[in-house]
């Protein structure tokens, strides 16, 4: 039975290790059949908000069902919390929540009992877990909606319900994958709201899968971006948007695509389709003039040329584009 | 005041790591199961038979008159074999949907994102509709021997037949066991209660009817391997000591009951997981 927090006593000589980063992976493989969703990856997850990113089929749901012991890797070592996962599983799914991507309840229930019953399920006894209930309930927003059946819920409410079920037994870490999916922007905002509050001021790390930029840039600090199973980028989204050097849209006339190749065989990195606003990446040494110098070389016009702010985009598209 | 800032508190009570998720959820399916008005008449229903046998004893063991009534192993071994319309509707109702439920509404990876196995999960599961089935078969049987004893001032009738309180537990245990794993298996198969009971409805009725046309075809009594209820009542009628009509030896049914124990322990396994991999 365990009933102090920082009761664990298999992981007492690394817990400045964990409570740094509480999600260690070291070269973790997953595979499904022939396919390989996860690819060496080695990362270690700091604790606050961190975000994971990437395209769909990236391998983020893969990589938060291996974490929770769900899926056996075929190779490497994974850590939650100081647990080996495929060693306890059960420890480290008793200390983590887990929000589903798709909508999941258990048929039959209202909110109240539902969330009670994950409660006991993940170890509370009976009575506690009902009042856990009805204070996350509440802290989710669905009090007044509590005694409903979860299958009369909008979309919104069930994406509040499954955070519910998640946070009942007070995890230590969460897992939220796509929390937003299917939300109106009111809903949208009081859930990113409701995520960010929870890590900053609830002292619980959370990982937040989503490939919706926005969101993971108002709930984290840290971000892992995932493309085709592997890590392209991780780090503070600060530190990552800081290093992107000066970032400039641009919009030009003529041969575009003349254009683009030459920024690119001149080292610079550009995103964006033909015809539209394109986002060019300079280093610091490098000069704007050499955009005018370029376009005028390559049979281009620049009609228009703005400074813009580094964005969790950019460090996407960066990314995907380093690893592409 | 934004919804959120209603508090959070973080939890300083008891965690229990023990083994007992099983508990939570056959607990969570019975209670769910006998708040229905319906299936609480089937439940009171299937106890007629009970009432009708206690009459039965009652009259068979005070009235000299009646004592062509007086029970014998064959009265018990009969009771069994009545409930087993009450057994099939019991286990339909309660069994169908208990994990096809779970997998239309994805609950499997809420289930298994806490800290239980699949194991236990599959045990709550085998274990809710396990205690229906117990309630008509084991615990109305055993009942009746009590009332037996009670009605007759004595136990005479019990140490007379050693073997009556083995046998009723051996073949209600059979009984019940063939139809909860058989049950629990098709249930996980599908997403869809209702083609899970045509699909148990299927394979009871059409087992027996095949064996039936085809004892009638061939002359052979061996088919009722092919009915398992049928494969169920050899070993039955064994337990209780009787001479099966079929000529399926008690050994080869075991088997075969054996086999299809297997069959359902491995259509578990492959799928109730969290995680479904297709190709």
């Amino acid at each position: 039975m365990n009933t102090d927090r920082s009761d664990r006593s298999d992981r007492s000589d690394r817990s400045d290790r964990w409570d740094r980063s509480p999600v260690v992976l070291e070269n973790v493989s997953v595979n499904y059949g022939k396919h390989h969703a996860l690819r060496d990856v080695t990362v270690e997850i700091p604790a606050g908000a961190v975000g994971l990113l990437g395209p769909n089929g990236a391998g983020k749901s893969t990589l938060i069902k291996a974490l929770l012991g769900l899926l056996p890797p075929a190779s490497g070592r994974m850590h939650v919390l100081g647990y080996d996962v495929n060693k306890a599983p059960r420890a480290v799914r008793a200390r983590v929540g887990y929000m589903p991507e798709n909508d999941a309840h258990i048929p039959g229930m209202n909110a109240v009992s539902f969330v009670a019953y994950c409660g006991e399920l993940a170890g509370l006894p009976r009575a506690d877990a009902m009042q856990r209930a009805h204070e996350v309930l509440f802290h989710v927003g669905l009090g007044e909606a509590r005694y409903r059946n979860v299958e009369t819920y909008s979309a919104g409410m069930k994406q509040r319900i499954k955070l519910a079920q998640a946070l009942v037994h007070d995890p230590d870490l969460l897992f939220l994958d796509e929390p937003t999916n299917g939300m109106d922007p009111k809903g949208r905002d009081e859930m990113l709201a409701l995520v960010r509050d929870i890590a900053t001021t609830k002292a619980i790390t959370l990982i937040l899968s989503s490939h919706l930029l926005p969101d993971v840039e108002f709930a984290c600090d840290h971000v892992v971006v995932l493309h085709k199973g592997a890590v392209a980028t991780q780090g503070p989204i600060k530190t990552l948007k800081g290093t992107s050097g000066r970032v400039f849209e641009l919009r030009v006339k003529g041969d575009e695509a003349r254009f683009a190749e030459a920024l690119r065989a001149e080292g610079l990195e550009s995103h964006g389709e033909i015809g539209e606003v394109m986002r060019v990446f300079m280093p610091e040494h490098q000069p704007p003039q050499l955009l005018f110098q370029l376009a005028a070389r390559h049979g281009a016009q620049v009609r228009h040329l703005r400074p813009s702010v580094p964005s969790l985009e950019d460090v996407f598209a960066r990314a995907l584009g380093e690893e592409m | 005041m934004p919804i959120h800032d209603q508090g959070y508190r973080h939890y300083a009570g008891e965690r229990a790591l023990r083994r007992r998720a099983w508990w939570v959820i056959a607990r969570a399916g019975i209670m769910e199961r006998l708040r229905e008005r319906r299936f609480l008449g089937l439940l009171l229903f299937s106890w007629s038979l009970f009432l009708m046998r206690a009459v039965q004893l009652y009259l068979g063991t005070t009235i000299a008159q009646a004592s062509f009534l007086a029970p014998t192993e064959e009265t018990f071994h009969q009771f069994l074999n009545q409930q087993r319309i009450f057994v099939f509707f019991i286990t339909i109702y309660a069994g169908a949907g208990l994990i096809a439920n779970d997998r239309q509404s994805n609950a499997l990876q809420i289930y298994l994102s806490k800290p239980i196995t699949r194991h236990e999960y599959i045990a709550g599961k085998l274990l809710t509709l396990a205690a229906f089935l117990v309630a008509v078969t084991w615990l109305p049987a055993m009942l009746l021997l009590l009332l037996q004893v009670l009605f007759s001032g004595g136990v005479e009738f019990v140490s007379g037949h050693p073997r009556l309180i083995p046998a009723i537990t051996l073949a209600s245990f059979l009984q019940v066991s063939l139809a909860v794993m058989t049950m629990v298996a098709l249930s996980s198969l599908s997403r869809s209660r209702r083609f899970v009971s045509m699909l148990y409805a299927g394979i009871v009725f059409f087992g027996a009817a095949l064996d039936g046309v085809l004892r009638i075809s061939t002359g052979n009594p061996a088919w009722a391997l092919v009915s398992p209820q049928n494969t169920l009542a050899v070993v039955t009628d064994a337990v209780f000591g009787n001479a099966s009509p079929s000529a399926v030896p008690v050994s080869v049914a075991l088997v075969a009951l054996g086999v299809l124990l297997g069959i359902s322990i491995f259509i578990l396994e492959r799928r109730v997981r969290a995680v479904e991999v297709v190709g």
